[in-house]
């Protein structure tokens, strides 16, 4: 079997000349309480990329996606957004790793969208006030500006009509898409999504995977965690499938998903046999 | 009750003036002990824990006494000859830490109640600790520790009556006085719990009014 690192070198930087990655993790290890999570994870999007990452319940993707904007910070190994290195303290005794410039952190993480399985709108703020607080508070923008950005993008997603309803009073699907907007405000480099349809009733998936894939088409640059098979065969410019807190085999959707190598993956896309 | 109406009256002010200074205080307290239990930082979540663990396990009236002696009995010995403590500000500072003791509690429970994903939600689109405290944690840890605030405070109205043992001239202590002066009791008692019975009602009904507003987009 090869390795994960093999597999990137081959298929990732190399293979790509020059070019520099959009955001790559190199090597990551991160052990949460006793378990180890991610066991030398590396993964690089390219400009304009989607990648989506496949994988069993435990096999690591939300950490994965965690470590890539320091939600989650990794015992060992690398993040680079752009050709910057983000700079990251290693466990020392009974403490864990921790972010070593917490500016920078901010910094990298308001270009890096994050929308999550469960929504995590702010209740007790609407449509609107949720999607202004980044650009007022994180960009300096002016609550005026700020409104002008924030409807575009709810109009974007189609909820400009809902711009003063609190989160309580959307669907599901509708919340999502706020939350959406509300990482499209800042107008970020990359995107990532933690199975973004995952908690939503099969009648709402529909409404909020047409937002990610107009954001596909746009070229815009995806890490997309997902249990949606055929849409990740679609939008996916490669997809990575992750097992043991390893990615196991990574390739153009074409290729790996009609024809898997490993015997993980097999199993994961037919658990029939 | 001759002449008693206009010290009720002063009483009335004092019992208010010491409950609003110790309860403003109290909620800075609060926010500090709660901040400190759930730091991340040892030394600091075992001092809240002292802090919380001594004050809830003595009566406030013991507090009150041990600040006022003590506080007299420390003053002494700075300035070398005997220094009495004002009642006033030996009773705001007892009731401060006495209500600071209670809103840690409440705030850390009201905190820890608010999920995860808010904060990270906030730290995902870059934005600092602080102002993920400000902006999102604060405001709906008050929605949260509203009705427990409400009746802390309650409590505190009426456990500002203690400070009248130390002297100050509360309305408590205006009742205590008439009653023994006027061969009345029964009324001077009556008149001070009319008074307390108000304080507290104008309380119940203002809290109601801000949690209506306060959660009106909850439901
Ligand atoms: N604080 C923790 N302590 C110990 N183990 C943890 C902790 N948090 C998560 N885990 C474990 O880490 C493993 C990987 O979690 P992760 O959320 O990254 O997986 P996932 O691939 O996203 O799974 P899912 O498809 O269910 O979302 C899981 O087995 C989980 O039980
Ligand atoms: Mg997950």
């Amino acid at each position: 079997m090869q390795t994960a690192i093999d597999i990137h070198s081959e298929d990732g930087r190399h293979g790509r000349g020059a070019a520099t990655a959009s955001l790559r993790a190199e090597n990551v290890h991160k052990t949460l309480g006793t378990h180890p999570v991610l066991r030398g994870v590396s993964l690089a999007a390219y400009p304009h990329e989607v990648i989506s990452v496949l994988g069993a319940s435990g096999s690591g993707k939300s950490t994965l996606l965690r470590c890539l904007n320091l939600l989650e910070v990794p015992d060992s190994g690398e993040i680079w957004f752009r050709d910057e290195k983000l700079d990251i303290r290693p466990p020392i005794g009974q403490n864990g790793a921790r972010i070593g410039d917490a500016r920078q952190a901010r910094r990298v993480r308001a270009s890096l969208g994050m929308v999550f399985q469960s929504f995590n709108l702010w209740p007790h703020k609407t449509a609107l006030e949720n999607v202004t607080e980044g650009p007022v508070h994180v960009r300096g923008l002016t609550r005026r500006a700020a409104t002008e950005r924030a409807e575009n993008y709810l109009r974007k997603v189609g909820l400009i009509e809902r711009r003063d309803h609190y989160p309580r009073h959307l669907s599901g699907g509708q919340q999502q898409r706020v939350a959406i907007a509300r990482a499209l405000a800042m107008e970020p480099e990359v995107l990532l999504f933690d199975e973004p349809t995952s908690s939503l009733d099969p009648e709402l998936t529909g409404e909020v995977l047409r937002t990610i894939r107009a954001l596909a088409e746009e070229g815009r640059t995806m890490i997309l965690v997902t249990h949606e098979l055929s849409f990740a065969r679609e939008v996916s410019s490669r997809v990575a499938f992750m097992q043991g807190g390893r990615i196991e085999e990574e390739g153009p959707p074409d290729e790996v998903l009609s024809r898997p190598a490993s015997a993980g993956l097999r199993r994961f896309l037919d658990p029939a046999c | 009750m001759g002449g008693f109406q206009e010290q009720f009256l002063r009483g009335l002010e004092t019992t208010v003036l010491v409950a609003a200074i110790s309860g403003t205080l109290g909620m800075l307290v609060g926010l500090a002990g709660a901040a400190a239990k759930l730091s991340r930082f040892r030394v600091l979540r075992m001092i809240a824990d002292a802090y919380t663990t001594i004050v809830r396990g003595v009566p406030e009236l013991l507090v009150i006494l041990l600040v006022y002696f003590g506080g007299t009995a420390a003053l002494t010995a700075l300035v070398g000859s005997y220094v009495e403590v004002s009642a006033l500000w030996a009773g705001v500072f007892s009731l401060t830490v006495v209500f600071g003791a209670y809103a840690t509690e409440i705030f850390r429970g009201a905190i820890q109640a608010i999920p995860r994903g808010q904060t990270e939600a906030a730290l995902s689109i870059g934005l600092a600790p602080w102002q993920t405290w400000l902006l999102v944690i604060l405001p709906q840890m008050a929605r949260i520790a509203l009705p427990a605030l409400c009746n802390l405070w309650i409590s505190l109205l009426k456990d500002t009556s203690l400070i009248s043992i130390v002297g100050l001239s509360d309305i408590m202590r205006v009742a205590v006085v008439g009653a023994g002066s006027m061969r009345d009791p029964l009324t001077f008692y009556l008149a001070a719990s009319a008074l307390y019975l108000m304080l507290t009602s104008v309380s119940l009904l203002t809290f109601r009014l801000v949690e209506r507003r306060m959660l009106a987009p909850l439901h």
